[in-house]
């Protein structure tokens, strides 16, 4: 018997396909997120629009919470570590989250290195806006990928952006000779065994979530348009007007997206989406998809 | 003949890639009308408080049960285990009372405690079938009219059979080999 394999941490993402994961601060919030449907929550102390709005250092949850959040829910529950810090990850594993997810929405422990995530046996996801950010990510161990978008705008333009170039890359690969992938291999600075891999598949070889920006039913349903493999909503419930009506139609848009009538359905009535900011209109210092290489 | 695979959230499409590879003819199903053909139906793995939701939110509920009286072959893999269950020792979600057993969910604990055996399947013939346990659920009660198909080494029920009803704790659909699909495939009459 082992645990930990490979095959353990990339078999819960695909679990999670065609699921909805919800950013939670709290056990309330994380009992209205399962009673949506969504198929995991994603524990952090606040959601991406309050700490744009809030400002400082924006660190891992208080362990009190996440444990709270633990035991009021039966789906998995992941929970955020600042990029590169691998003692916020070893405390998220000490307390049993299901997923880590090592994210850019929180302030960077170390601008230079990502935790290597082979040394642990809890599994990571990691945020990517191109090709090469995610295989060079798979490569340090997460065992699933959400592109970033920009988180805590409701501005899904950025979502759109990382996923379409990620899958825009990945059909290029599937048209190269093995010579050409070696210097595919070096533009992308990804390892040539991962971009060999994914042109043999023609998609990631990891689970792909959208993420970042991501506020309606429309939304979701895009991003399923596009290709992802799930969604992950953060600010878009809990900053909506009617956070349980907002999560409940998201979770319908992601099973039904093929089916225009229905993806109606679901949108009336909901009251307004989070009120959002263009991400045009932010200043460069701050963009959170910037961080991480 | 058509398999149909629920399509609502989970790894359908691990289940589907399989299918095709024994070229059988396969169908998502999302919506009640996608049930009424099928000659086999699969609910695959993935989160079964999410699966129940969605069932009765499409009214799916009744037709997959309906579908599970006519006697057609239903396989539930994991979270689609839970589904196929009489009763949980959870007080949710709802499961859809087919089979006559009683299933733990998260029995072994959270993801640091899932794993990968080798168990042989009494039904498969062969080497043992390499079972892929993510959060999986184990059996409390097993009804006399029920035959249990694969065990962990120490003795734990992992898959049972009951007439045309087949569940498995583990994942056959996240591995390369087809045997679990081709013999539920022979089910079908």
């Amino acid at each position: 018997m082992a645990k930990a394999t490979w095959k353990v941490k990339t078999g819960l993402a695909q679990m999670l396909k065609g699921g909805v994961i919800m950013d939670v601060v709290t056990a309330e919030q994380a009992k209205i997120a399962e009673d949506a449907g969504a198929c995991a929550v994603m524990a952090l102390e606040r959601v991406p629009s309050d700490i744009r709005a809030d400002g400082g250092v924006a660190r891992m949850s208080d362990p009190t919470k996440i444990i709270e959040i633990q035991q009021a829910v039966t789906i998995p529950v992941m929970a955020k570590c600042r990029i590169g810090h691998f003692v916020e990850a070893q405390i998220l594993e000490a307390l049993g989250v299901d997923y880590i997810d090592e994210s850019e929405v929180l302030t960077p422990a170390d601008e230079e290195h990502h935790v290597w995530k082979h040394d642990f046996n809890v599994p990571f996801v990691c945020g990517c806006r191109n090709l090469g950010e995610a295989l060079r990510r798979i490569s340090e161990g997460a065992a699933m990928i959400r592109t970033k978008g920009e988180a805590g705008t409701g501005d899904v333009v950025e979502a759109v952006r990382h996923n379409r170039t990620v899958l825009g890359q990945i059909r290029k690969i599937q048209n190269m000779s093995s010579d050409e992938l070696a210097t595919e291999a070096k533009n992308l600075g990804a390892p040539l065994d991962l971009v060999q891999s994914v042109k043999e598949l023609g998609r990631l070889p990891v689970v792909n979530f959208s993420a970042g920006g991501v506020a309606t039913p429309a939304d979701a349903a895009l991003m399923m348009h596009l290709g992802s493999d799930g969604v992950f909503v953060g600010s878009g419930i809990f900053k909506a007007q009617n956070p349980s009506a907002m999560a409940k139609a998201i979770v319908k848009a992601v099973l039904q997206y093929k089916n225009p009538k229905i993806v109606a359905d679901v949108s009336k009535g909901l009251g307004p989406a989070m009120s959002g900011i263009s991400t045009r209109e932010l200043p460069d210092n701050e963009l959170l998809a910037t961080r991480g290489w | 003949m058509i398999i149909g695979v629920m399509a609502v959230q989970g790894d359908f499409s691990e289940h589907l890639a399989i299918l095709k590879t024994l070229n059988v003819q396969t169908r998502e199903v999302r919506l009640p009308k996608d049930l009424e053909d099928v000659d086999g139906l699969i609910i695959p793995g993935g989160e079964s408080t999410t699966f129940r939701k969605l069932f009765d939110i499409y009214e799916l509920t009744d037709p997959i049960k309906r579908y599970a009286q006519s006697g057609r072959p239903i396989w539930g893999t994991c979270a689609g285990m839970i589904m196929m269950a009489q009763t949980l020792t959870d007080d949710r979600p709802e499961p859809l009372n087919l089979m006559n057993i009683t299933v733990k969910r998260n029995a072994y604990g959270r993801q640091l405690d899932s794993f990968e055996a080798n168990i042989p399947v009494s039904v498969i013939e062969g080497n043992p079938i390499h079972a892929i346990f993510i959060r999986a659920p184990s059996f409390t009660y097993i009804g006399e009219n029920v035959e249990v198909i694969a065990k962990l080494n120490d003795g734990t029920p992992v898959a049972v059979k009951q007439d045309n009803m087949l569940a498995t704790a583990f994942h056959p659909e996240l591995t390369n080999d087809v045997r679990f699909h081709k013999f539920f495939i022979s089910l079908i009459k």
